[in-house]
């Protein structure tokens, strides 16, 4: 299994998790002191809110090859900045149509809702969002 | 301290208890500028709040929320947080306490602690998580939760357990049998030559007192202890010791043994250990006294003899063989020879005589010459029939000896019984299964012979009389009753003596039966330097205890030659018969027999020494193992020690008492939950799928034991059908708890709807009396429960839970309203177990002498509800009586302001600020980066490649300097960053380590100590993100590490340093609001030094409270509310303002400017103030429902009071009154629960009573909502015999007026038929509405209300009293309605929490905060509408600007705003973006 995945012609995506300070990155920390394996595939920048997340930052990442995006902020009703979290999805959303809009689909992109006590659900959310875009096969952006 | 410090006030406040109640205060009181000790019982602070999986009625994830507030409080300079700690005693008055804390040891040095876990994953022992409430396990060593705050370990200990204090050399049983049980069979012989020397050995001829003594006797039969111990003898026998490395010669003196027995060879061990040089004198030519000449091969064969004593002389010491002691080499020769000390243990190889005739015939020979022939491997020949004398050991080996050498017939003869006989069971057994015969109660007379060759042996039988000095009963032989055995050998073996012929003569005392005398505590002989033990002191005994004072003479030997009193606190030394109770239920324990041990067959045995028994497998070592109780807890098995790298381990850390010099105490100690054992017919403890409601919490929580999957305890399956019975612990005098409990109607809800959430198809039922949904929004999160998500309800009483053997479901009983008797299945239930006081309660209340209420909560006064009866000491949360989250943190805060009120004097006299060096100005500078990559020990090292990491980051742009530690976060690291710093020029720092969320602010802190801004700082979370959920792939981790190494390098260089602005601040305050809320909060501000404006828009103070009357437990309102009133009109700080309103308030926290406006908006004033208290009230909603304002005998409750003041004699006339609760007008907005109407209704029923006991009163109700202690009222009233009638939504009351009286109609439930009742007078309940002015200032305050009209708090569990908007807080029924305890708690609380501003010299804002480019916008307002704070604003010149006092810096505005005008400090568009960039690019 370790040697296929490393063998040259395996695709390894790279993703990008854009996680809110209070819920989603603490949800990953979790994860890992609870020890839960998930794909490496995954990287996560830091933001103070989910509702931090400009559309920019999103295309901005695809733009340069990411092979998918995805956006974690607090439970509806829990975001510490009141709705930050409600703001970041409608943001997706309309991020989401863009990349339709270009030929990219929009399946290359999330928006995941997590409380910080949900480690066992940050893990998931990376090995399927990894397996999605995995299945989806690498951005035809990349190298462009 | 000065003489004057009995006077003087103390700046400083114990809170005792670490929940939710006592964290806020302790925030609250450290803002305010006061030194905090929050002292807490358990390991972790959080308490209850910290086990929730959510919180009603948000469904906030209660972790979530409250994470935040530990952190904040562990890391608060102005707070010390004292864990594992009680109160033990008080001396002092109010404002100037000492306290006495007893604090436990965690064996853990806290400052050292990482909180990495490496401990617990090696720690062999487990008990019930008490977090986890019983579903899962912990470790020995753990922490409580995985957030908790101190994040560092604690060990649990029992006292030592009976296997270890009974072994006389206290060899740490427990803890190699914990390792053998994981398999580290390595580690446990280790452990074990700790203390014994001789394992290989004692393995086989040990006494095992340790096994007599074991705990497991109580359940089965005890561990086989002696057995493990051989396990792991063979076990390194087979698989190969590691070399021996000679112990480190530290110490000048030698020291000569003499004899090398157990004694001597465990005297020597110790004193070569400790450093010294040792020679070992042996007079025979073989090492091991008794062991090597006493002990036949079978049972201990020569070569594990030969294994120990050669592993001793690797250690370094010498052992000489035939070099005995005396005429050629006398001890005074040793002492010329240069040895300082001396040690005696020659044991005792001379046996006694029989001294009967016959004796020194040919075949006589005694026991012990001839094991020792035997053993020197000379020539030893038998006879045929062999008789041996005696009962011990040596009588059992040398008849085994003779059948194994040839002899048809081996008997012994024993003076005694069986039951006196000193041999060991396993001995004696093995002996008769070889054949051996034992006569009892026989004793040799004389040996008869012929031609020097024994015939025979002439023999009396004995009987017992009284016991002797031994306590064994003294053998007397029978008259008459001689006969004759037929033997051809008699071998005596009746006991041994040292052979001390030796010695000097006449030099050393010698005492009963040739022993050496000695001291008994130090065993030093009347020669000064010259010890002595075993045999030759003691004679015959077992081998452990000739071990044992081996070891006692290597420390007086050590003591002596160090020149210490060789007696002093030696008493441990001793082994302990007495033992610690369990922390388990033995009779829950599973039987499980021990491991039998294999031996060779017996026919097998004559004619050869081969060792019988043949040791026991790797499995059956695991599973005898696995049978220890770990009695002790900490197994001591020094795992632990072993793999924590940051060396924080110290398992010999002591209690501690500190004493603490305070000026007041808060009390916080939460409750306890009900024990549901309580009401054995609900099956808790009996049926596993019967869940306290709390365990249900952690089957629901994502950390949970179940991960947040919805299953039961029994099979794991998930329940189709749940049942929550109600009122556990409550509400109920059979199990002496009368009151309600306040918050089990919410929480069941909650478990239902979350419940549901898991699974869609679970079906949730909740057995209840009345749905207590009486706060803030709760009756709404019941209509979601009924109508969202179906959960039934029903209203009943459940007799009984019964549990249905082949499913482990449970058969409910219950009886429902109208008396029907049902029975029905689920498959798992749920008790709502009630709120008990804490369980220490009564014992602090005695240490600190304050009064408790007849249910042990804490007695309060409703006007003042945070005081105890002890001057200066507070209380606040659940231990004042059962209440919720919200309730508790404004208790918190209520009570922090009572305590600064009363120290206001020394606020800021103990706080600590730091003196920082001047910030390094770097603008301009090239980025000079230096990066610290943390190994954590191994948790990021074992797995990362670090050192390939720190070569990967020295290739990064500016990175000028790199380095890896052990532990980043380490205190020496601290030191070393700043090291580095100032001799490299760094101007950025990257720490990639673990998480920025608990580790970036020591880290931050360390740059600013160094000189550097704190924003110049980025961390790489390599460990959570990396190392640990990449454990399988190395290399994977590994390159990942280096990709968030490059994203952390690439947004630091673009860093910028930023700084806060201070701003000054006004220190009066704005009060809005005349009410008993207001004016509480204004006398509470003045109290404190601060001035305060109280606008009242009426022309006199009082608000509703000059309606209430009448008390609910013997408290005077109206004389309250004058003396308040009283009070405030001559305080000189408070300023009223009556018949005056708010018009316009401008600014923002600290520096507000309001317009206030009297006479009808004539005269205007501008004040300004820092802060601002909303306490504008409520009223009683008047409409016309049931004739109300029509006929005049419809009266409010409200008018019911004031007619029973003013005209009690138009009560007296009346016969029949009906009162109708819940009275509210069509339509949605007042349908929402108003908290006091029940109780204030059956308060003034009573009173009717009282006036008037022959009315006839009738409640029409829809649930009774007497929370807490009101619940007395209820049932007071129902003694008196007020008749109480629901009715329902469905069928409301209809009330008809005739001939000036009313009748009503209504569904009587309990018998389900119409009734008519006839009243006299007829009593609404109406909601209390908010105040019609909520909605002008919610416009000018910029403040948001709910959709009922009243004011909407920032949160609504932990921040119940503030505004989003700083600087503005709320009290009182303006919030939502309550009673006036409730009103005061709430209005001290706004104090509280409005003096961590009002007490700051200085503000300080802004920092990450958002800014306007002023070119770019366009003020098209998108930012003013979506900042939650109503930061932004459009300045005068037409522009958007951000208030930076109010700013958060969450950057929602950023992302709005469609020109881009905007940008984050620190996470600027080019600063988040270099992140993706640097992913992005390198791997791409």
């Amino acid at each position: 299994m370790k040697h296929e995945m490393i063998s040259e012609n395996h695709f390894e995506p790279v993703i990008v998790a854009f996680c809110c300070h209070y819920c989603a990155y603490a949800a990953a920390d979790l994860a890992g002191i609870m020890r839960l394996q998930y794909p490496p595939n995954i990287k996560v920048i830091k933001l103070p809110c989910s509702g931090t997340i400009d559309v920019l930052h999103i295309l901005k990442a695809f733009e340069l090859g990411a092979d998918g995006v995805f956006v974690a902020g607090c439970l509806e009703g829990g975001c510490h900045f009141v709705e930050g979290n409600i703001r970041a999805k409608r943001r997706v959303d309309r991020a989401k149509a863009i990349l339709d809009e270009i030929g990219l689909g929009n399946e290359r992109l999330e928006m995941f809702f997590m409380s910080s006590s949900e480690g066992i659900r940050f893990a998931e959310v990376a090995r399927e969002m990894t397996e999605k875009i995995r299945k989806l096969g690498p951005s035809p952006l990349k190298g462009v | 301290m000065d003489t004057k410090s009995e006077t003087k006030k103390v700046g400083a406040v114990l809170v005792l208890g670490g929940g939710i109640g006592g964290i806020q205060a302790s925030l609250d009181l450290a803002e305010s500028g006061f030194l905090v000790y929050l002292v807490e019982s358990s390991p972790a602070i959080g308490g209850v709040m910290a086990q929730l999986d959510k919180t009603f009625p948000t469904n906030d994830c209660s972790m979530c929320i409250l994470s935040p507030k530990l952190v904040e409080a562990g890391r608060h300079r102005n707070i010390g947080i004292i864990t594992q700690a009680t109160v033990e005693g008080i001396e002092g008055e109010a404002g100037n306490f000492k306290v006495a804390v007893k604090k436990a040891p965690r064996y853990i040095i806290e400052d050292k602690c990482t909180g990495c876990a490496e401990c617990a994953e090696v720690c062999p022992v487990q008990r019930p998580s008490v977090y986890e409430e019983g579903l899962a396990q912990r470790k020995a060593i753990y922490r409580p939760y995985v957030q908790a705050i101190p994040n560092i370990f604690t060990i649990t200990k029992n006292e030592r357990p009976p296997c270890t204090t009974t072994c006389p050399i206290n060899t740490n049983a427990q803890g190699y049998i914990a390792l053998i049980r994981q398999k580290k069979f390595k580690e446990a012989l280790t452990l074990i030559r700790e203390k014994n020397p001789l394992p290989f050995i004692c393995g086989r001829v040990c006494t095992h007192p340790c096994e007599t003594e074991c705990n497991r006797k109580d359940v089965d039969e005890p561990i086989a202890i002696m057995a493990l111990k051989r396990f792991l003898a063979d076990y390194e026998l087979a698989y190969g010791a590691e070399e021996i490395q000679p112990a480190q010669r530290n110490k000048e003196e030698k020291v000569v043994v003499i004899g090398s027995g157990p004694a001597g060879l465990t005297c020597a061990y110790d004193l070569v250990k400790l450093g010294y040089g040792v020679t070992v004198f042996e007079a025979l030519p073989i090492a091991g006294g008794m062991l090597a000449v006493g002990i036949p091969n079978y049972r201990l064969p020569k070569e594990m003899l030969k294994i120990e004593v050669e592993a001793i002389q690797k250690l370094g010491v010498e052992i000489k063989l035939n070099t005995p002691i005396g005429k050629d080499l006398t001890i005074d020769d040793l002492r010329g020879q240069g040895y300082k000390a001396i040690f005696i243990g020659v044991g005792a190889h001379r046996s006694r005589k029989l001294n009967i005739p016959g004796e020194d015939s040919e075949g006589v020979v005694h026991g012990t010459d001839f094991l020792r022939e035997l053993n020197l491997g000379k020539e030893v020949k038998v006879e045929e029939k062999v008789a041996i004398i005696g009962g011990g050991n040596v009588a059992i080996d040398t008849a085994r000896s003779a059948i194994r050498l040839g002899a048809r017939e081996a008997l012994i003869l024993y003076r005694r019984s069986r039951e006196e006989m000193p041999a060991s069971d396993e001995e004696i057994e093995a002996a008769q299964e070889e054949g051996v015969k034992i006569q009892y109660l026989v004793a040799p007379v004389e040996i008869l012979c012929e031609n020097d060759k024994v015939t025979g042996m002439k023999c009396i039988r004995m009987e017992l009389g009284e016991p002797d000095e031994t306590g064994r009963r003294r053998p007397i032989s029978i008259e008459g009753s001689e006969f004759t055995v037929d033997t051809e050998m008699v071998i005596p073996a009746i006991g041994q003596a040292p052979d001390l012929s030796f010695l000097p003569e006449g030099k050393f005392g010698v005492g009963r039966g040739d022993t050496l005398d000695v001291n008994s505590i130090s065993l030093e002989t009347n020669v000064p330097g010259v010890f002595a033990g075993g045999d030759a002191v003691s004679g015959p005994a077992t081998v452990i205890e000739a071990m044992a004072a081996g070891r006692r003479a290597s420390n007086s030997i050590d003591r002596y030659l160090r020149g210490e009193n060789l007696k002093d606190n030696r008493e441990k030394e001793f082994m302990t018969t007495t033992h610690a109770p369990l922390d388990i239920d033995i009779s829950k324990v599973d039987k499980e027999p021990r491991q039998s041990m294999p031996t060779i067959p017996v026919e097998e045995r004559r004619g050869t020494f081969n060792e019988v028994e043949r040791g026991f497998s790797e499995d059956m070592a695991v599973q005898e193992a696995e049978r220890c109780l770990d009695c002790g807890i900490c197994s001591e098995c020094m795992e632990c020690v072993e793999a924590c790298k940051a060396e924080a381990v110290d398992h010999r850390q002591k209690e501690e008492i500190i004493e603490l010099n305070v000026g007041s105490i808060i009390l916080a100690p939460g409750f306890d939950e009900f024990e549901a054992q309580l009401k054995p017919e609900y099956g808790y403890g009996r049926f596993p799928n019967v869940v306290t409601s709390i365990q249900f919490e952690r089957i629901l929580c994502a950390s949970g034991p179940f991960q947040g999957h919805l299953q039961r305890p029994s099979d794991g399956k998930e329940p189709k059908s749940i049942a929550f019975i109600q009122c556990v612990g409550s509400r109920d005098f059979s199990c002496d708890r009368p009151y309600c409990s306040s918050v089990c109607c919410m929480y069941a809800i909650k478990e239902t709807i979350i419940a549901k959430e898991h699974a869609e198809d679970v079906k949730p039922t909740i057995f209840y009396i009345d749905m207590r949904t009486y706060g803030k929004d709760f009756d709404k999160y019941l209509e979601r429960a009924k109508e969202e998500y179906g959960v039934r309800f029903i209203r009943s009483r459940v007799s009984e839970v019964q549990q249905t053997a082949e499913t482990e479901n449970l058969m409910i009983k219950y009886e429902s309203e109208d008396g029907g008797l049902f029975t029905e299945e689920f498959d798992l239930v749920v008790l709502s177990v009630g709120l008990n006081p804490p369980k220490q309660a009564a014992e602090m209340a005695s240490k600190l002498g304050i009064e408790l209420n007849e249910y042990n909560f804490a007695r309060t006064d409703p006007f003042r509800p945070m005081e105890t009866s002890q001057p200066g000491i507070f209380v606040c949360g659940a231990f004042t009586g059962p209440k919720d989250i919200p309730e508790t943190v404004t208790q918190a805060s209520g009570a922090a302001s009572c305590a600064e009120s009363m120290l206001s004097p020394a606020r800021g006299s103990l706080v600590m600020e730091r003196e920082l060096p001047p910030e390094i100005d770097v603008t301009g500078q090239e980025p000079r980066i230096g990066i610290f990559v943390c190994r954590c020990g191994i948790n990021i090292g074992g797995y990362v490649d670090v050192p390939q990491v720190v070569e990967y980051a020295k290739t990064l742009h500016s990175v000028v300097y790199t380095e890896d530690n052990l532990y980043t976060c380490s205190q020496d690291t601290q030191e070393r960053i700043k090291a580095m710093i100032k001799e490299h020029n760094l101007n950025r720092v990257v720490v990639a380590s673990c998480t920025p969320r608990t580790h970036e602010p020591l880290f931050q802190e360390t740059i600013r100590e160094a000189g550097l801004n704190r924003f110049l700082f980025e961390m790489a979370n390599i460990r959570d993100q990396c190392s640990w959920v990449h454990m399988h792939e190395p290399e994977k981790a590994t390159q990942k590490a280096k990709d968030l190494v490059r994203m952390a390098v690439a947004r630091a260089t673009l860093l910028e340093p930023l700084h806060k602005v201070t701003l000054g601040l006004s220190h009066d305050a704005l009060v809005i609001g005349g009410g008993i809320g207001g004016m509480t909060a204004a006398l509470k501000l003045a109290e404190q030094d601060f001035t305060t404006y109280l606008v009242e828009q009426e022309k006199e103070l009082g608000g509703w409270a000059r309606r209430v009357h009448f008390p609910l437990n013997g408290e005077n309102p109206q004389g309250f509310l004058q003396s308040l009133i009283e009070q405030v009109k001559t305080n000189s700080l408070i300023e009223i303002l009556t018949d005056t309103v708010v018009t316009k308030t401008e600014g923002f926290v600290g520096n507000f400017k309001t317009t206030l406006a009297s006479e009808n908006g004539q005269k205007q004033r501008l004040v300004e103030h820092g802060v601002i208290i909303v306490a504008t009230g409520a009223k009683e909603y008047r409409g016309t429902e049931f004739l109300l304002g029509q006929n005049e005998k419809v009266l409010t409750l409200s008018d019911l009071e004031e007619k029973l003041v003013n005209s009690p004699q138009e009560v007296t006339r009346i016969k029949n009154i009906a009162l109708i609760l819940c009275v509210r007008p069509a339509g949605e907005n007042y349908n929402y629960c108003s908290r006091v109407c029940c109780t204030v209704a059956i308060k003034n029923a009573l009173k009717i009573k009282e006036i008037s006991p022959e009315a006839n009163i009738y409640i029409l109700y829809k649930d009774i909502r007497t929370y807490g202690f009101k619940e007395e009222l209820y049932t007071k009233a129902r003694k008196k015999g007020i008749i109480f009638i629901r009715y329902t939504d469905e069928k409301p009351p209809e009330v008809r007026s005739t001939d000036g009286k009313f009748e009503i109609d209504i569904l009587e439930p309990i018998l389900g038929e119409e009734l008519i009742l006839s009243s006299d007078l007829l009593v609404l309940a109406t909601p209390m509405i908010p105040s019609e002015t909520n909605e002008e200032l919610s416009r000018i305050l910029k403040v948001p209300l709910t959709k009922e009209g009243f004011f909407h708090e920032a949160h609504v569990k932990l921040a119940p009293v503030d505004f989003a908007s700083e600087g503005i807080f709320m009290c009182g029924t303006a919030h939502s309605p309550k009673f006036i305890d409730e009103a005061i708690a709430q209005a001290q609380a706004a104090v509280g929490r409005a003096t961590t501003i009002l007490a700051k010299n200085q503000l300080e804002v802004g920092g990450a905060i958002c800014q306007v480019d002023r070119e770019k916008c366009i003020a098209c307002l998108t930012c003013v509408r979506a900042c939650p704070y109503g930061a932004p604003y459009i300045n005068k010149e037409g522009l958007a600007e951000i208030e930076v006092a109010k700013c958060r810096g969450c950057g929602i505005c950023v992302a709005e705003c469609p020109r881009k005008a905007i940008k984050l400090f620190h996470y600027k568009k080019e600063q988040v973006e270099a992140k993706i960039e640097a992913l992005l690019t390198a791997v791409v």
